[in-house]
């Protein structure tokens, strides 16, 4: 008999069998996926994320047999008050085929979803797939105020703090050697050998000739240090400018009364798409929410989508709220700047040229990009609604400015995908 | 006094108390209850090696292809939810035995588990007459080793879709991958690498391409009548993958080769559901009286015993038909180990109903002996019907249901007295029979010179069709593998009628 430990064999050999597994059903898990975006909140999306997926392309068939008619005996455990010739009703939900199908080890017709649960990281990848950001380059590198240090080899001087023991050690070491330094065991070895002489008695030369080469060793280990301050190495470091990993992403939204409950909640749901996006690229994106109506204000997120006002409409006071924060909070060289505007497109006419103007001159040079979308039905009914005629001049020429509109919850994320599409590499 | 023998103390062990643990089984195993087995090899594994072992139904290793990733996570969602635990143990039918041992168990279960699983399961395979007939104990694992180089091997070549396809469409067929009789010749898997090898290598050696040029003589015309032509390919052939692998027209050596270690590696598993009942039995069996006999010795205190008597009593439940989880069918713990219990109760202490049911084994006072016998010569089926006695069905309780789609109630036809003993236990008998649970379905009929369609038949049991949605997708892939129309008909046994018919095209290539 032998015992083999296995515990410590390489783990995650089934890992390969999962990624086929993803792979074969990629359309229907990322179909799930985005299906869990009508349910859960946006904000938990990807948090242990379980999809189901249908069994179809999971599918295992095979040739297996099921009871339609005829007779059949089944032979049960645990009879309690039946006697030969007693007639029992069939249980309801078709448990009277007698359990259809237990006969095969079969999995039946597969028609039950296949249930797992994704990581965060391979649930986002579908979710998003084929969607990037655009012009990210922009600011990521360049003109970044924030500095890191970065480790860049060795000094001989620094502070204390950040001594390095090993290469300080081993700096110490080969002075000790290259000096000769008598080590410690062969000073005890001398004074041992001394004692044992002083005991006998019979060779005082030797003992001499000892004393002396003692008293030199002991000189010598005092006048060159164990460890001496030309020894001591210190970690260096430089400072590189670090890339911003930092986005703010401003909510705009217009909040009058002609914008009904439906509407905003399309609007929410956007934003918290475009949320979850940045948040896959930045280490930390911030949240701005702005509302207006005639006036605008920033407020915290719940007032934002659920505090009802009334009013008219002027985008620009949204806007300039907007460029105030913007230079208050948010210096366009170290952070990444997102945008969404939700409006169902309403202006009041004399703002819309002084919108677009504000839009073309002061915001989109600051920006990473700006997302506008028009919720609800009006451009159905009126044809192009005001802000849309003023946007959509400037969307052809800047291609930071994107705009779209989406009428249907289930539009929403075709929208999105719109938007992000990648741009095929001309 | 008794302290001295003691094995160990407490829950934790090392590897000296299995070691200990082992050297004491081992000695009661053979010596008493004389048991023969295959030498052991017993691994500590942790939980996710463990569903990685389940993944692979029960084999250290694999070839790579998504179903197993899809087990894989089924076991584990259900793990991770608590639906169910995991095995203590996990063992596997080759020569030297492996069993898997998980590190969480506690020193009494991995007495147990040895008891169980590298004496009980390890005498069950080495001596009953389906494994030794059907499988190769000591080439299994090489085999494997090889299966899974060469699909990864033909992966680089071909890529992993053109692999994948063909695997998944072998998969699906491998309930009819199987040699079911006359296959008194085990596999040798060892010869099986090198013949692949030889045989391609001799294909490319004699590989000329001038040959197709020259023309040929007259074609010969051949009287093809159709009794000739079955004949001649020796149909019906119920085992249809080997068919394929064969005589498909179109397939390329490769693809003919990963068939064919599907097809093996089915052939494997074959005798595993037969005897399942009989398997567990036989090991829940030996693992109890190998526990017992340690506490009588002394060489495990009460509290262990204690332990070993609640895990048995966990394992051996059977839920009535009414309760949860129950419903027809036989937990094989619990129907096995009541029915080898049974029988050394029969043998060394029968009573008169006994005497009359089993003449020649009541009171023969040799219960191991009479045990042995019945795990070597017989399978699931067999065995409970020359076995199951009163006493196990009125400890069950069982009755028998007449399930009559043409009558709106099911009738109670036998109970468990005597007037029904006998056909409960033909009933139950006959649900352990797999010729009752796999469509029969064969090659009968293939036009090469012409059309080259295939034609199956299902030859249907009383009042069972296939099911249709996954006879078509089956079949789909059989056209694939095929390359050419397939055309399955399912028929009537006694009257010849066909009952419906199914076709399928191979996908455009």
């Amino acid at each position: 008999m032998e015992i083999i430990d296995r515990r410590r064999n390489p783990h995650g050999k089934n890992l390969e069998n999962r990624q086929r597994v993803l792979a074969r059903a990629r359309a229907a898990v990322a179909r799930a996926a985005r299906a869990a975006i009508d349910q859960g909140t946006i904000r938990e999306v990807g948090h242990d994320q379980s999809v189901v997926i249908p069994a179809d392309s999971l599918n295992e068939p095979s040739f297996h047999t099921v009871f339609t008619k005829g007779q059949r005996q089944i032979v049960f455990s645990g009879n309690k008050e039946f006697s030969t010739g007693d007639r029992l009703t069939r249980p309801p939900g078709g448990q009277g085929q007698g359990g259809a199908g237990e006969g095969g080890q079969g999995n039946g017709d597969g028609q039950d979803g296949f249930r797992f649960v994704l990581t965060r990281d391979e649930f986002l990848d579908l979710f998003f797939e084929d969607l990037e950001l655009p012009d990210l380059v922009k600011s990521q590198i360049v003109a970044t105020e924030t500095m890191t240090p970065q480790r860049t080899g060795l000094s001989v001087d620094g502070s204390p703090s950040q001594i390095d023991m090993a290469r300080s050690m081993r700096q110490s070491m080969a002075r000790r050697i290259g000096l000769k330094r008598p080590k410690t065991p062969e000073i005890l070895a001398m004074e041992a050998e001394i004692a044992a002489l002083e005991k006998g008695r019979d060779n005082p030369e030797r003992l001499r000739a000892l004393k002396d080469e003692l008293a030199t060793a002991l000189m010598r280990q005092r006048r060159i240090p164990w460890i001496d301050p030309v020894d001591l190495r210190y970690r260096r470091f430089t400072q590189v400018p670090k890339p911003s990993a930092r986005a703010v992403m401003f909510c705009l939204m217009d909040v009058s009364g002609s914008m009904s409950e439906p509407m905003k909640d399309l609007a929410k749901r956007f934003f918290l798409l475009l949320h979850v996006f940045l948040e896959r690229r930045y280490k930390h994106v911030d949240l701005v929410f702005i509302r207006h109506t005639e006036t605008a204000e920033e407020v915290d997120e719940n007032t934002f989508f659920t505090d009802p006002r009334t009013g008219g409409t002027v985008v620009s006071s949204a806007l300039t709220e907007f460029l105030k924060i913007q230079k208050q909070r948010y210096p366009q060289d170290s952070w990444n700047i997102y945008v969404a505007q939700a409006s169902d497109g309403d202006n009041s006419s004399s703002d819309t040229q002084k919108s677009t103007a504000m839009l073309e001159n002061d915001i989109l040079p600051v920006v990473q990009y700006f997302a506008y979308i028009e919720v609800g039905t009006m451009a159905v009914i009126r044809g192009d609604t005001d802000l849309w005629r003023g946007y959509s001049p400037i969307a052809q020429r800047d291609s930071r400015l994107a705009m779209s509109r989406v009428s249907d919850r289930r539009d929403i994320f075709s929208v999105f995908r719109h938007l992000f599409a990648r741009k095929v590499a001309a | 006094m008794t302290e001295n023998h003691l094995l160990y103390e407490g829950a934790d062990w090392d590897f000296p108390t299995i070691q200990r643990s082992y050297d004491a089984i081992e000695k009661i195993a053979c010596e008493e209850l004389g048991l023969e087995v295959y030498p052991n090899r017993i691994e500590i594994i942790t939980a996710e090696q463990m569903l990685d072992v389940y993944t692979a139904h029960g084999m250290p290793l694999t070839y790579r292809h998504w179903s197993y990733g899809k087990r894989f996570l089924q076991h584990e969602q259900s793990y991770k939810r608590g639906y169910s635990s995991l095995a203590y143990e996990v063992v596997i039918n080759s020569n030297p035995c492996i069993s898997y041992l998980m590190e969480e168990n506690t020193a009494t279960m991995q007495a147990l588990v040895i008891a169980h699983a590298a004496f009980g399961h390890n005498h069950f395979f080495r001596n009953n007459h389906l494994f030794r007939q059907w499988t190769e104990a000591s080439a299994i694992i090489d085999y494997l080793e090889f299966a899974r180089g060469y699909i990864a091997s033909c992966e680089d070549q071909h890529g992993a879709a053109a692999v994948e396809r063909v695997i998944d469409a072998a998969h699906a067929l491998s309930r009819h991958g199987v040699h079911r009789h006359g296959g008194a010749r085990p596999l040798n898997l060892k010869v099986d690498q090198k013949r692949e090898r030889e045989r391609r290598e001799h294909d490319e050696r004699v590989f000329d391409d001038l040959w197709r040029t020259v023309p040929g003589g007259k074609p010969k015309h051949t009287s093809d009548s159709a009794s000739d032509r079955r004949r001649r390919l020796g149909l019906p052939e119920e085992n249809l993958l080997y068919f394929i692998e064969k005589v498909a027209p179109r397939l390329q050596s490769w693809q003919r080769e990963i068939i064919r270690i599907v097809r093996l590696i089915a052939q494997y598993f074959y005798p595993q559901p037969q005897a399942k009942l009989m398997n567990e039995g036989c090991a829940t069996w030996v693992h109890q009286r190998i526990m017992q006999r340690l506490h009588e010795t002394g060489q495990i205190n009460d509290a262990a015993f204690l332990e070993v008597l609640h895990s048995t009593s966990n394992v051996i439940y059977q839920p009535d038909f009414d309760s949860p989880g129950g419903g027809p069918g036989f937990n094989p713990y619990a129907l096995g180990y009541a029915m080898m219990t049974d029988i050394a109760r029969v043998c060394a202490n029968p009573t008169e109903e006994d005497r009359r049911w089993f003449p020649d084994i009541a009171g023969n006072g040799d219960p191991v002996g009479t045990l042995r016998y019945a795990w070597a010569n017989f399978r699931d089926e067999s065995f409970v019907l020359q076995y199951l006695s009163p006493a196990v069905i009125r400890q069950f309780r069982m009755f028998r249901l007449l399930d009559d789609t043409a009558d709106s109630a099911l009738v109670v036809d036998a109970i468990h007295d005597d007037a029904g003993y006998r056909a409960v236990r033909r009933s139950l008998a006959a649900s352990y029979d797999p010729a009752l649970h796999d469509a029969d379905v064969q090659v009968v009929d293939v036009d090469l010179a012409g059309d080259r369609k295939l034609l199956l038949q299902h030859r249907t049991k009383p009042g069972e069709l296939l099911s249709t949605r996954d006879a078509e997708a089956t079949l789909r892939h059989v056209a694939f593998l095929w390359g050419y129309e397939v055309r399955l008909q399912e028929v009537d046994t006694e009257t010849e009628a066909i009952l419906s018919t199914h076709t399928a095209n191979p996908p455009p290539t």
